[in-house]
């Protein structure tokens, strides 16, 4: 067993909100790692942390929006694009990231996902990818591999997932990459990145959720997932955007990187006259 | 040359594009819309108007989207818009509840058609008015007015922005495809003279001390502070405490729950509207809204004529219903006749808070209800 490290003070402190710790997220989870690269990136980005705002969904990534400590809407299921569309809009002055999960965002907020890609609009969009639904227990969505079981896929999970890569470059987002929780800098510079990127940027990160997803499919340990990301992913280079699907079974790469950065105009509303 | 947000004078104007001006008067500066007919022309008109105010009009994916939009848009301080039609405001239930939860002002605006389904996209229907009142899941309080022209389309979009900001609630226009297409004449004030309802704001304290959801004991209202200010506000749909924390307690869904209901039902003064014709000895009362009320005033008069001591109560707002109103009516009243374009729904609000007969008039929608019906209607109950 080993000892916590209590410290007094941490770097992050004044990005969390310490007064809504703990967090509800099931030991080895993922999000709250990316959680952590995302404050960091505030903090390295130097400006005013009054001006970041955070917008999530429903579901175990957009607790985040409760314990990060900035202005944040944790608003309904698959609404948090749309609803940070609205506070983006309305005041351009403002950073607004969406950070929410793949059911979330692929599932029931697939639509709004592709539409503000497709127009490029301003937003920074964190999506942690846990091929399942957590919070309600661990069932299959969009992202969950072929064959994986869940408690709505006793028999393995008989439907193809997105490629979120390939389906967010084809919507015309300006910034798609992916990794995973085990890559801490990359995933903490790309949201920096993406900050500083205008346009639609689309950040998907892999986490390990051993309770909901791994338990089913012999990833009950988070390091055993943790360890299956290091053996089996690959900087894509020259890879297809229609090679990048995942299967968790096979033996193929699981693909990270950047896919997609370009600097397709991003939407701006007309306005004959300045805001009054 | 662009024009300005309030278009003073007299107009021969389209209702739904009166309901555009009267936001614009209102300093709408966002609007989020899908397009449905008969509600079209608002976004239409909103979209070529918007731009020249230095607001903003977005189309959105659909209307959840659209609900979501204004709802962001409201967090940040806009006065926001959006309209629709009944399979349109169906959708827009989910956020609604939303809005209702994190007491973010807004107004929406539902050109009614026949309904259910698809039902009569072209053609008016009064039949979403319980939907108005109840179509989001779970307890809440809610103000819905019902325009009866295109004059009253302008004049209530601006009072839906003054009672959504003042009381920090979704505001509903119940209006139908009758005042919605209908062209007449509208008058637009002077800017100076719109009156305005500001939001009640932080006033400068320090987000140390501000509760964003503890609200003032008089009205129950909150102050309310918008994304960018400094204040780290938590927004969430969750059960929560006055600090915008979720908290999953019953205690805490008590108060919060019972303060969004009884903020509606305390401020019921504030935000009902009726008007009365010919009240002062009626024996038989006719009781409707939007275009109905328009044929409803015209049988009201011919009675007259015919010497038959009938009057009119017109709800111009459906929710929070009148209920003191109406008990002060059935003192002297002997009867009452409800006309709507429904299969009869406000009829049983007025049921149950009356104690003489009542009696409907009613057609599932697809035409405006000629006066006729309700004037036989009259005659018969004599």
């Amino acid at each position: 067993m080993v000892a916590p490290i209590l410290v007094d003070e941490h770097p992050l402190d004044a990005l969390i909100r310490a007064d809504r710790m703990p967090h509800i997220w099931c030991p080895g989870c993922g999000i709250g790692v990316v959680m952590r690269c995302y404050a960091h990136a505030i903090q390295l980005l130097g400006d005013d942390a009054d001006r970041h705002v955070v917008v999530s969904g429903i579901g175990c990534s957009g607790r985040v929006a409760g314990y990060m400590n900035l202005d944040s809407y944790h608003t309904t299921h698959g609404r948090a694009i749309p609803f940070a569309v609205g506070l983006k809009l309305a005041n351009p002055d403002l950073h607004v990231t969406v950070f929410s999960g793949d059911g979330d965002l692929a599932a029931i907020g697939g639509n709004h996902l592709i539409h503000a890609a497709r127009r490029n609009i301003d937003l920074t969009v964190i999506c942690t990818n846990n091929f399942n639904y957590g919070m309600t227990g661990g069932q299959s969505g969009p992202t969950t591999p072929p064959g994986a079981r869940t408690s709505t896929t006793p028999y393995g999970c008989r439907e193809l997932p997105f490629n979120l890569a390939n389906l967010l470059s084809a919507a015309g987002a300006n910034f798609v990459s992916r990794w995973t929780s085990l890559h801490v800098r990359q995933v903490r510079k790309d949201i920096l990145y993406a900050f500083r990127k205008p346009g639609f940027s689309f950040i998907e990160v892999l986490v390990p959720c051993p309770i909901g997803f791994g338990r089913l499919n012999h990833l009950a340990d988070a390091i055993d997932e943790i360890k299956l990301y290091r053996e089996r992913c690959e900087i894509a280079k020259g890879v297809e955007l229609e090679q990048l699907g995942i299967d968790l079974h096979g033996d193929q790469p699981i693909y990270v990187g950047r896919f997609v950065d370009r600097n397709a105009p991003c939407y701006e509303p007309v306005r004959l006259e300045e805001p009054a | 040359m662009t024009r300005p947000a309030v278009l003073t004078g007299s107009h021969f104007m389209h209702g739904d594009h009166a309901c555009a001006e009267g936001a614009l008067a209102a300093g709408c500066t966002f609007f989020g819309g899908y397009p449905i007919t008969p509600s079209t022309e608002i976004a239409e008109r909103l979209a070529e108007r918007l731009p020249e105010v230095g607001g903003v009009f977005m189309q959105m994916e659909d209307e959840m989207a659209s609900m979501a939009s204004i709802l962001g848009a409201s967090a940040a301080g806009a006065r926001a818009m959006t309209a629709t039609s009944g399979p349109g405001f169906s959708l827009m239930m989910e956020n609604l509840g939303l809005g209702v939860m994190m007491e973010l002002p807004c107004v929406l605006v539902n050109v009614q058609r026949g309904s259910p389904s698809t039902g009569l996209p072209t053609l008016p229907g009064q039949s979403d008015i319980m939907q108005a009142r109840w179509g989001s899941h779970g307890d809440y309080g809610i103000a819905a007015y019902s325009p009866w022209s295109p004059q009253e389309l302008f004049d209530l979009t601006v009072h839906a922005f003054n009672v959504a900001d003042r009381f920090r609630i979704p505001v509903l226009l119940m209006a139908d495809e009758v005042v919605g297409h209908m062209v007449e004449r509208v008058v637009i004030p002077e800017a100076a003279s719109i009156v305005r309802w500001d939001r009640k704001r932080p006033n400068g304290k320090s987000p140390h001390e501000f509760l964003p959801f503890r609200a003032d004991e008089d009205d129950l209202v909150p102050p309310m502070a918008y994304a960018g200010e400094g204040y780290r506000l938590h927004f969430t749909g969750l059960t929560h405490d006055e600090k915008g924390y979720p908290d999953m307690s019953a205690e805490t869904h008590q108060t919060l729950v019972t303060r969004l209901v009884e903020k509606v039902r305390r401020n019921a003064a504030e935000l009902i509207r009726t008007e009365t014709y010919f009240m002062d000895d009626a024996q038989i009362v006719v009781i409707s809204f939007g275009s109905t009320a328009r044929s409803a005033l015209r049988a009201v008069r011919e009675a007259r004529e015919m010497g038959i001591k009938a009057g009119f109560l017109r709800l111009v707002s459906v929710w929070p219903f009148p209920v003191e109103t109406l008990c002060e009516i059935d003192q002297s009243a002997q009867a009452y006749i409800v006309p709507e374009m429904n299969l009869g729904q406000l009829i049983t609000e007025v049921e149950r808070h009356v104690r003489k007969p009542v009696v409907g008039v009613n057609h599932a929608g697809g035409e405006m209800m000629p006066p006729d019906s309700i004037l036989a209607a009259i005659r018969e109950v004599n």
